[in-house]
């Protein structure tokens, strides 16, 4: 009997959706953090996920493995360009009078956040599923 | 003529068993529903109810001593746990689907809710016969 893998299971994926969650808030809030300097302005970082790979009792092959949650492996940064803006009023301009405003993707970030609260409401949608189930098992026999 | 609890409660118990694993595998499937490369997976209801069922359908462990216990270890899943065959993978190797899964799961409630009322039938049957009332 697996008994409560599965709050682990839903719990995992709640953490690993607010992780994303927060980068495209962090994405977000900086979409219009210019720098000067195009080394040093803010790139768009987005999570990888990573299924946790766990063997199961008694199975001996690659093939009978299962996955048991998920995590997130690394937060990679943007390789892309960051957008280059010719504003020589700013006080944040280089030599040349240009800004470099990050490369963050606003569409991008909002269709990531709406895949990130979906993914989230399905998980918590499962653990309080699961709970109820798990609670009417308990009192099985009892009524 | 005494009767075995086990016997008793039928096919129910293991179905329960199933039930519960299989809301295991679709939990997951749900959890890396991002997951680049992650193939969604489900079990066979009935190979693993018949494996559930049979007192063979486990994994034995291998005895090299008379003094060493025969040892059926369960395998949780196992044969049973095959992978889905995606409707429309996505580019990065991901074959969750979140609707089936989600469809996959609320079939999954009812059937356990099912076979808990029949569980919960048997013991109240059975629990009539004990106190005679």
């Amino acid at each position: 009997m697996s008994s409560f893998k599965i709050f682990d299971i839903a719990g995992s994926g709640l953490s690993a959706q607010s992780v994303r969650l927060n980068t495209v808030a962090s994405n977000l809030a900086n979409a219009d953090s210019i720098s000067g300097d195009p080394s040093t302005v803010y790139k768009a970082r987005h999570p990888v996920f990573q299924a946790v790979q766990q063997k199961m009792l008694g199975a001996a092959d690659a093939e009978n493995r299962s996955e048991s949650a998920v995590r997130v492996a690394g937060i990679v940064e943007s390789q892309a360009a960051p957008q280059m803006r010719y504003d020589p009023g700013n006080p944040l301009a280089n030599a040349q009078g240009n800004v470099y405003a990050p490369n963050v993707n606003v569409i991008e970030e909002m269709t990531d956040m709406i895949s990130a609260s979906r993914a989230y409401q399905d998980n918590v949608e499962v653990m309080n599923t699961s709970k109820d189930l798990m609670l009417a098992t308990l009192k099985l026999g009892q009524s | 003529m005494p009767v075995g609890l086990d016997s008793y409660l039928g096919v129910h118990a293991d179905a329960l068993k199933v039930q519960s694993q299989r809301m295991d595998v679709l939990a997951n499937n749900l959890a890396n529903v991002d997951t680049p490369g992650y193939k969604a997976r489900d079990i066979d209801f009935r190979t693993a109810l018949a494996q559930a069922g049979s007192p063979e359908g486990g994994v034995a462990l291998t005895t090299t001593d008379q003094n060493h216990m025969a040892v059926n270890a369960t395998d949780e899943g196992g044969a049973a746990l095959k992978y889905r065959v995606p409707l429309a993978p996505s580019l990065d190797g991901n074959t969750v689907d979140s609707q089936q899964e989600q469809a996959a799961f609320a079939d999954n409630t009812v059937h356990y809710q099912a076979t808990l009322t029949f569980l919960s039938m048997r013991l109240r049957n059975l629990m009539t016969a004990i106190t005679g009332q």
